[in-house]
């Protein structure tokens, strides 16, 4: 992933409603690592000291979205508020926020578990086991989490992986698939149909709702896979929900 | 302590509160009962907390008895509730006695609850009794189900009140969404002129619309919109043009065109509108939405005032000499009263 220094301006950030209760601050309308970043940021800044009337917030991949009491506060008045703090900096340079971490996830990539490796892997014109050193070669940011309880999309993955999401749809991928389109992956919490190429599997399960941390990842956290033979993952399966998958602290 | 016992349910019979505000940022949706005013309503005909948890009947039928006398409140879309041989009232509070079968059917679409004195008290999963489905979090309630009771802070039974109309369908009122402005102002004008009915796929994650006549609606070809926040009244407009009315356990983030979003004050409408019955839009500006908005909270607060007692019509009562009659009327809760 490029350094912020390395990136191009971004188009200045943006305030909408979203709603009666809500607002939606963009910093980009295409995925790059700046607007990401700012996304991260800002909502970090905005937890530290949300204004007054605010309920909750969110990122998505590059925008937050703020939801208030439309009974305490208005649009008016949010956005007053939230105008200061967005010209206060550039934000697609900001720090990402504090207590991040690092996830070690084992994953197989043997091909029952793994039925799309070759597909993808040629799309990104890599053989299958160059793609698997390529996955597995660096952390990738768990940019956003989405689309389904503690789902996360990481990335981003180098320019070869620019590969389009099918036009069919898998029926059905197992939970923990590791599933790659467009530069990103998602790691499922849930079984679900998907247009992403399945070419992995990890035993992690992310959205554990009887645990007092209900969620394994957070927005900014950063993911390392490494490759695991059938037998360790069938045992990593078997023995916790974790999957084998550990934590350190970054920064 | 007092249970439920559900002695037949068919599908998209789940507990259902408040939801789980909070958890966006995990990908986890409110969730929650589709028509909270529901809730609130259930509340106020039995004197309680509007966060206790109830059961929601998605246009379908339920059995269920239980095991202690308990006050329960029938709200949401009117169904056909028998109670030992007798037809009690819809919008209205009763005394259940003890093993006594509640049978609820006849649904002509819609959501309907039914609210138990004291809550459902299910142990709560991210802080709230409700099933989301689409979570993992619950499941259907099927025959054999017990469902624990809270305590019950008691009451009188045999009360009622007017229910806000909204069980025919009727007019949308909706904001502009960050997307709004990339649709031709001529299809806002369509939009806003079409009538609508509801699509048979509908659930708690959001409900497809037909248009009565004409094309279904969308962007310009290519454009494409990066994934973003979505909330429930959010107006999708999904690949065959047909508008998809997102509802209380819709995702998180999404990336299909918005062409408006419905005030929540208005989304118990589109909620309980009988299959047919015809659906409009019509913007309004963020000004007006916050005032409705208020009014509705402001309303809601003030439903316990509205509360009556139920009064029968005599010529309904099958033994008009076993009610004590006070110039022609009666308590209304004393067939509850005299029951076994």
């Amino acid at each position: 992933m490029p350094e912020p220094d390395d990136m191009p301006p971004l188009d200045p950030p943006s305030l909408h409603p979203l709603g009666v209760d809500g607002v939606l601050i963009r910093f980009g309308a295409q995925l790059s690592e700046g607007a990401n970043r700012a996304a991260l940021a800002f909502r970090a800044a905005l937890e530290a000291d949300p204004p007054e009337g605010t309920e909750e917030t969110a990122t998505s991949l590059t925008s937050v979205y703020l939801r208030f009491d439309p009974t305490g506060t208005d649009h008016a008045r949010l956005q007053a508020a939230l105008a200061p703090l967005l010209d206060s900096r550039d934000w697609s340079r900001a720090p990402l926020p504090g207590g991040r971490r690092l996830w070690r996830v084992p994953a197989a990539f043997c091909t029952d578990l793994a039925p799309q490796l070759e597909e993808a892997a040629a799309l990104a014109g890599l053989s299958p086991e160059d793609a698997i050193t390529a996955i597995c070669a660096a952390p990738l940011r768990v940019q956003t989490i989405g689309f389904a309880p503690g789902q996360p999309y990481l990335g981003e993955l180098p320019p070869v992986w620019n590969i389009p999401r099918q036009t069919g749809l898998t029926p059905r991928v197992p939970e923990g698939a590791l599933a790659v389109a467009i530069r990103q992956m998602v790691l499922f919490s849930v079984s679900t149909p998907t247009g992403w190429r399945h070419v992995g599997q990890t035993a992690v399960r992310l959205f554990r709702p009887e645990a007092d941390d209900p969620f394994l990842l957070r927005p900014g956290d950063e993911v390392l896979f490494h490759p695991v033979a059938r037998d360790e993952f069938e045992a990593l399966r078997d023995r916790d929900a974790s999957g084998g998958a550990v934590a350190e602290r970054l920064g | 302590m007092a249970e439920i016992l559900i002695q037949s349910a068919g599908p998209g019979v789940t507990v259902q509160d408040q939801g789980r505000p909070g958890y966006l940022a995990q990908g986890l949706s409110r969730g929650g009962a589709a028509d909270r005013l529901a809730l609130a309503e259930g509340a106020a005909l039995l004197g309680q907390a509007a966060d206790l948890a109830a059961i929601e009947i998605a246009g379908s039928f339920l059995t269920l008895e239980a095991t202690a006398p308990v006050r329960i409140a029938l709200t949401g879309a009117p169904m056909r509730a028998l109670c030992q041989g007798a037809a009690l009232t819809w919008q209205a509070s009763h005394l259940l006695p003890a093993g006594a079968q509640l049978q609820l059917s006849g649904s002509r679409g819609g959501m309907s609850y039914v609210h138990v004195g004291g809550g459902i008290a299910a142990d709560p999963v991210l802080g709230a009794a409700s099933a989301h489905l689409g979570a993992g979090l619950g499941r259907m309630l099927a025959a054999g189900d017990r469902l624990p009771l809270g305590t019950d802070p008691d009451g009188p039974t045999g009360r009622t009140f007017t229910p806000l109309d909204r069980f025919d369908g009727g007019l949308l009122r909706m904001v502009e969404t960050p997307q709004t402005r990339l649709f031709p102002e001529a299809e806002h004008t369509r939009f806003t002129e079409t009538a609508f009915t509801k699509d048979a796929r509908g659930n708690r994650m959001g409900q497809r619309l037909t248009p009565a006549e004409g094309e279904g609606f969308g962007l310009p070809s290519g454009l494409t919109i990066l994934s973003e926040a979505i909330v429930p009244g959010d107006i999708q407009i999904t690949g065959d043009g047909a508008p998809f009315v997102l509802l209380s356990e819709c995702q998180t983030t999404g990336g299909y065109p918005r062409l408006g979003t419905v005030l929540p004050c208005d989304l118990p409408r589109l909620v309980q509108a009988p299959p047919g019955a015809i659906l409009r839009f019509r913007f309004v500006s963020l000004d007006e939405a916050t005032r409705a908005e208020r009014d509705e909270a402001t309303r809601r607060a003030a439903l316990s005032k509205s509360i009556r007692p139920l009064i029968r019509d005599p010529r309904d009562m099958p033994d008009l000499l076993a009610h004590q009659l006070i110039g022609g009327v009666t308590r209304g809760d004393d067939l509850d009263r005299s029951a076994p």
